[in-house]
């Protein structure tokens, strides 16, 4: 379906690529719901994968007590929903992440504040 | 001389009929549709406009007399409550919180609502229905002056309240409610009446308003309760008006019955989303609270809803989609968004608290199934890390909703440790939606979706900042720089009430105990 009106309905799209420094990455991490929701980042596309864990994700989640205890060899991957394997070594873009993609992490075994999913 | 010959006195229906329909002339210079152009290209057929029956006949010169009386009662009361300082009478100075999210969410939509009814009230063919459309109108324009004038005590002596048009326009939560009402403006003129005088006004106000005045009552805030009781009035008309107008399209033909359907699905779920933000204000901003989120959800929804739809149901109308699960939502959202306001703390104009113990207790009460399984273990443990001195606050901007622009914090219907993600492709690009409604409302009419201003990614486009901020300077601190852009008083408008100058200020007004202030 699609928008009904008197004249031509034709206005530019507000969140292309083209108006953000860099692409917007959106990343969940499962089953910790003490941050309310999946986070927005903007990320070079030249970023290598593996720096989500050593750099990026701290600055986000290290507050939580289950942060220090991933184990980040058993971490599962999803992106838009589907198991994903990215390759730590290769870039964003190299593992095929796009602009607005989203991506989330199950960390097996840890779930939230007393099991709560917190 | 001759004696004047006393005239007949008119009925209050024909009247009614002279001061409004016999005032309407068909055109002739023009064609009729050229002078109303946009009445027709949403697909409702109207026949016959002469059965549009407006309940009320309610004429021009009898409306001033009315509301004039009125408002010298509600003025009257206003200037009381300031001479006799009555922001000292309310529970506790948490209290004010909830109007500062009044002031700056609700009363901006009275003033959008003042101009998308004038729009319609010159819009339709019909003389009877731009009648009742411009009463309206003017009600909606009273509304936001009479709720500014009733909150401006409190501006005088909390923080918070100074900039709402300001903040209305640019701050990341009141692009929630200000994305909804644009939305129904610049849809048609049946599904402007459609989204705000149906689903919003008879549907769901009751939730908006009964929470809201009955909670100034408990909570000792005369001046609000004043303007509810002086606009109420005006919402039982406006709710009269809206049922009316959804029998008046589906009685003119049964091809409008799934254009009304849809717009239905849609706004009955646009208005949800729109009152999560008042969940969480009943379940958690009043210090003496009056029911439950889930319990008004039950009163007013619920059972309310069941007789509604029972009651379209032989015009083929059903319940909208999303009903189930806007029910199941009432265990959960209140508790969702208050964590979400709690930890976006920094970046709020208004302050946010861990609940009490008894508080704790209450909710724990109220939400059986829920609460201590799923969000108690959050409250405790921020409760904890605060009283260390590590109040929690997050630092990184959420993922937003690109349909109801609300945090992507809402849950799957059935498990409500899973965030619901919804994706949809348009030209090339990917958008991202909260649940099946958001994502269905999304895909009907993408076009206008696209154009989303969403908060988040605004800022990471560089659009939050005041002009002339350089955001390669070094040192450039991008959170204050948006604050700054808000009109978010940093230290005063935001962060934890504990602490807070509305906390202290209160205290030692009311002569309170520095523990008390403490607490």
């Amino acid at each position: 379906m699609s928008v009904k009106s008197i004249k031509p309905y034709n206005f530019p799209a507000k969140d292309v690529r083209e108006n953000f420094p860099a692409p917007l990455l959106f990343i969940g991490w499962e089953d910790h719901l003490m941050f309310c929701a999946p986070f927005a980042l903007p990320l070079p596309p030249d970023t290598p994968f593996g720096a989500l864990s050593t750099a990026v994700l701290p600055t986000m989640y290290g507050v939580h007590p289950d942060f220090a205890k991933i184990d980040w060899n058993t971490v599962q991957w999803f992106k838009s929903g589907e198991p994903w394997q990215p390759d730590p070594a290769k870039s964003l873009a190299d593992n095929g992440l796009q602009h607005k993609d989203s991506i989330r992490f199950r960390t097996p075994g840890l779930t939230g504040l007393n099991g709560s999913c917190s | 001389m001759d004696t004047p010959v006393q005239k007949k006195k008119l009925s209050l229906k024909e009247r009614y009929a002279a001061m409004t329909r016999g005032l309407a002339w068909d055109t002739t210079y023009q064609p009729m549709d050229k002078v109303f152009p946009y009445d027709k290209y949403e697909g409702i057929k109207i026949h016959d406009w002469d059965k549009w029956e407006d309940p009320f006949r309610l004429t021009m010169d009898a409306y001033w007399k009315y509301q004039g009386e009125k408002e010298k009662k509600l003025y009257a009361v206003i200037e009381a409550f300031a001479q006799n300082n009555g922001q000292l009478g309310v529970t506790d100075a948490r209290y004010i919180n909830a109007l500062k999210i009044f002031l700056t969410g609700v009363t901006p939509l009275e003033y959008y609502a003042y101009r998308g009814f004038a729009h319609v009230g010159r819009q339709f063919t019909g003389a009877g229905a731009r009648v009742a459309c411009q009463m309206q109108s003017i009600d909606e324009l009273r509304h936001n002056q009479t709720e500014t004038h009733a909150l401006s005590h409190y501006n005088k002596y909390f923080n918070g309240l100074h900039s709402p048009k300001h903040m209305f326009d640019r701050v990341w939560y009141l692009s929630v409610p200000k994305s909804f009402f644009e939305d129904a403006y610049t849809g048609g003129p049946f599904e402007f009446l459609t989204a705000v005088s149906f689903s919003f006004e008879y549907v769901l106000t009751n939730l908006l308003f009964v929470p809201f005045m009955s909670g100034a009552a408990h909570n000792g805030d005369m001046s609000t309760v004043t303007f509810g009781f002086s606009a109420q009035s005006d919402e039982s008309r406006h709710m009269t008006l809206g049922i009316e107008c959804i029998k008046f399209m589906l009685e003119q033909d049964p091809a409008n019955v799934p254009i009304v359907q849809g717009w239905i699905d849609k706004w009955f779920w646009r208005g949800y989303r729109l009152l999560t933000i008042v969940a969480m204000m009943q379940d958690y901003m009043l210090p003496k609270r009056v029911m439950s989120w889930r319990e008004s959800w039950e009163m007013y929804v619920e059972d309310n809803g069941e007789s509604l739809f029972k009651d379209l149901a032989r015009y083929g109308i059903r319940k909208p989609k999303g009903w189930i699960q806007a029910c199941e939502g009432k265990d959960h959202i209140s508790h969702q968004a208050w964590a979400t306001f709690y930890q976006y703390g920094g970046a709020a104009a208004f302050q946010t608290w861990v609940p009490e113990k008894e508080e704790l207790a209450w909710l724990s009460e109220k939400y059986p199934e829920t609460f201590d399984k799923y969000y108690r273990p959050r409250w405790e443990h921020w409760g904890e890390q605060a009283a260390q001195g590590k109040r929690f606050y997050n630092m990184t901007l959420p993922m937003l909703c690109t349909t109801c622009q609300v945090p992507m914090l809402f849950t799957e219907e059935g498990d409500p440790t899973k965030i619901a993600y919804r994706e949809s492709d348009y030209l090339g690009n990917k958008y991202h939606t909260c649940s099946d409604h958001c994502k269905e409302i999304f895909d009907n009419e993408p076009e206008k979706y696209v154009q989303s201003w969403l908060p988040v990614n605004q800022i990471y486009q560089g659009n939050c900042f005041k002009e002339g901020v350089d955001p390669t300077a070094e040192g450039f601190d991008p959170l204050m720089a948006v604050l700054d852009y808000y009109n978010v008083k940093v230290g005063r408008d935001n962060f934890d009430f504990e602490g807070s100058e509305d906390q202290k200020n209160f205290a030692a007004w009311r002569g309170d105990s520095a523990e008390g202030s403490q607490k």
